[in-house]
């Protein structure tokens, strides 16, 4: 089990991710993709960690976990206010600022 | 070799069920799904000798961030609606492709000159003693941190309230 496993399976995750965040178009699905990019970010900091013997790609995951989870929260909120004000979770029909 | 089975199975398992996330016409499953990529992720860390961060992974993400989606989809009354897809879907898998194609050619390319790793042992008395050591510590990140997450608290309480 070398290092490019665990690497790949980041990428793979991270591509996945990317790819749904940049075509969902409900807001809800949008904010998953992203926490599944952050899941492979999180697995190549730990590999990192891992094999150079360092504590430090640990403590990054920890710190990421930590804004991921501020993130989510506050990501929700603004979900669920732009649903309470417009009734739309589409991200192409919050436009409300170009009108 | 038991190794080895973990590993692949959980990939398998974390990319499929992430692969799903996005596919998946019903949003409510794709939520449940994106659950099952948290508890491999879990099991990935604890193949990779990170105890302590595969406890967190549990608690924060199959816990909090899950049930904080789950309630966002069932406040937002999507499930009816689906999860469909945008005007970008064939430029976004392109871009994502390419990225993916990039990243394992690098990935691959480099040759990774790291011992092979040491038998992993218990991670959280270390974890806690090199976030809090007085000298090259983690002390004031974890202070902003616990600054940021007050501040989310207070920014989710003022968003969301009503009218009042």
């Amino acid at each position: 089990m070398g290092i490019e496993h665990f690497l790949i399976l980041s990428a793979i995750l991270f591509s996945i991710g990317l790819f749904g965040a940049l075509s969902k178009s409900n807001a809800v699905v949008v904010l998953m993709c992203i926490e599944i990019m952050l899941q492979g970010v999180n697995i190549a900091l730990v590999a990192f960690s891992r094999y150079a013997a360092l504590l430090t790609g640990q403590l990054f995951a920890l710190f990421v976990i930590t804004v991921a989870a501020a993130e989510i929260a506050v990501g929700l909120a603004i979900v669920i206010a732009l649903y309470r004000a417009r009734r739309v979770v589409e991200v192409e029909r919050a436009d409300m600022m170009r009108e | 070799m038991g190794e080895q089975v973990a590993f692949w199975l959980l990939s398998l398992i974390a990319v499929g069920s992430a692969l799903g996330v996005i596919f998946l016409k019903n949003i409510f499953r794709a939520a449940l799904l994106l659950l099952l990529v948290f508890f491999c992720v879990a099991g990935i860390f604890i193949l990779l000798g990170a105890d302590f961060l595969a406890g967190v992974q549990v608690l924060i993400y199959v816990g909090a961030v899950g049930i904080l989606i789950l309630m966002a989809i069932m406040l937002t009354r999507e499930g009816e609606r689906g999860s469909p897809f945008g005007r970008f879907k064939i430029p976004s898998a392109l871009i994502s492709i390419a990225l993916l194609g990039m990243l394992i050619w690098a990935f691959i390319k480099t040759g990774w000159t790291f011992p092979s790793p040491p038998l992993p042992e218990p991670t959280t008395l270390k974890v806690g003693l090199s976030l809090f050591s007085l000298e090259r510590g983690w002390v004031l990140p974890f202070e902003i941190a616990s600054l940021l997450l007050l501040a989310a608290i207070i920014g989710t309480i003022t968003l969301i309230r009503g009218k009042v």
